[in-house]
């Protein structure tokens, strides 16, 4: 038998070992576990803020730990970062590509990243001398899109890329530290842990890796998604990671216990889900799905409990181009609609991304109609 | 060559696959009963489960109305 033929056998030897290992530990389900706490009520949030200045559809968004400032990427070309309590733009940063994909901020508020189809992580430094913002480094090695980037502090930076590989990067020096290789499809999505020594990546290989930062090792492989895994976050504790996939499902993997522990999923829904993120205490899980609703799970009971839209009968009242009158009715004033003359529209909102700020205390939207919303 | 290339791919492959099998695997009744109980330890703090009091919400002042 030839050695390709002997390792082919090794590798399914091995599977089934791990496969039997994951039962092994089994000895329950997440829905028995659970049955005896009742579902989180239905989930109402409103719209508390509208951000509008995109000029196009925003394709990613990413909260500054201050839970206060929020940076924004757009296929209009612009990052800005807004100051999400009182609405006003803080930076408006024009990018040399417009194909942009992701965006980051520095967990110290001293820079954000942003890349897309050109290949490259672009730095950006917020606080330069003069008040201007400046590219600070251009990170190229990677040949395929820049899908994700996460800030590990201010001189590192890990990337995901459509060409299948994960990095951390020295920004100083411009230079790949480690390469993670494994994934044999495009890596959509990363998150990292929160004690910073461990991160995510979800692929188009249908499947999810934990990643040490500190040998470089993937530690474990999840699998059970039947299409790409576009989206990734962890559990709060870090004990546990939330998958979103193109499959039309979101999953809940344990980490500890190496396996699947729930799947969200309706036969209503049919599509994929693009953006993930959870609540504070990761009792709710905000998915954005292809169809651009926006749905909120009970992690634990694995139930729909609400979605992010309008409530009735409150509403961004939106007049279109054709008139020059713009205005907003917040919900806590009492024009009727009806006195005005306006189109009432934008009842749903059309989720591109999603993200929770640090603190819990909102969650912010990107929509296709170029508006952010921050919701509690 | 390219059949070099898949014996160094499997071959990694396999010590990739030897490696994860190592891992130490805990109950699943010890994982999801952590998670829950993480959840409902620090459900008070989740605003978006269980609302904030306006006067502690800074998204909450009402903001003025821009009549033009």
């Amino acid at each position: 038998m030839g050695e390709l033929e002997q390792l082919r056998q090794e590798a399914e030897l091995l599977k089934k070992q791990i496969e039997e290992a994951r039962k092994g530990v089994a000895d329950t389900t997440l829905a028995e576990l659970t049955s005896g706490i009742e579902v989180v009520g239905r989930v109402q949030m409103k719209t508390r803020r509208t951000l509008r200045g995109h000029l196009a559809k925003i394709y990613a968004l990413h909260w500054s730990t201050d839970s206060r400032l929020m940076v924004s990427a757009s296929q209009d070309g612009k990052l800005i970062v807004w100051d999400t309590y009182t609405t006003n733009k803080v930076n408006a940063i024009p990018l040399r590509s417009s194909w942009v994909m992701t965006c980051a901020y520095a967990p110290s508020g001293n820079f954000v990243a942003c890349g897309g189809l050109d290949n490259m992580c672009s730095i950006y430094n917020l606080k330069t001398r003069d008040g201007n913002v400046k590219v600070s480094r251009e990170l190229t090695a990677h040949s395929g899109y820049l899908s994700c980037c996460r800030f590990l502090n201010d001189n590192e930076i890990i990337t995901s890329s459509g060409d299948t590989t994960c990095a951390v990067w020295d920004i100083e020096t411009g230079t790949q530290k480690t390469v993670f290789m494994g994934h044999t499809g495009d890596c959509m999505s990363l998150a990292v842990s929160p004690d910073l020594n461990l991160f995510i990546s979800g692929a188009c290989d249908w499947s999810a890796k934990l990643w040490d930062l500190r040998d470089g090792n993937c530690r474990q492989t999840f699998i059970g998604h039947e299409s790409d895994i576009n989206a990734i976050c962890f559990f709060p504790s870090g004990n546990a990671i939330c998958t979103g996939s193109d499959d039309a499902t979101c999953k809940l993997y344990d980490l500890r216990s190496d396996q699947e522990l729930t799947s969200y999923s309706q036969e209503s829904i049919i599509c994929g889900i693009t953006s993930i993120s959870m609540s504070r205490s990761g009792r709710m899980i905000l998915a954005g799905y292809d169809d651009f609703n926006c749905n909120i799970w009970d992690t634990l009971k694995a139930e729909r409990i609400g979605e992010c839209s309008s409530e009735p009968g409150h509403s961004d009242l939106i007049m279109e181009p054709l008139s020059i009158l713009l205005f907003q009715v917040w919900t806590d004033c009492s024009l009727p609609p009806l006195l005005l003359s306006g189109v009432l529209a934008g009842h749903d909102n059309r989720v591109s991304c999603i993200g929770v700020n640090e603190d819990g205390m909102a969650a912010a939207t990107g929509s296709w109609d170029s508006f952010l919303k921050i919701w509690n | 060559m390219s059949s070099n290339s898949n014996l160094t791919t499997m071959r990694r492959l396999v010590e990739q696959l030897k490696l994860e099998a190592s891992v130490e695997r805990i109950k699943v009744s010890k994982a999801a009963a952590e998670l829950q109980q993480y959840c409902l330890q620090n459900a008070y703090k989740d605003a978006l489960l269980v609302g904030v009091p306006a006067g502690s919400n800074p998204f909450r002042e009402p903001r003025s109305c821009a009549l033009l």
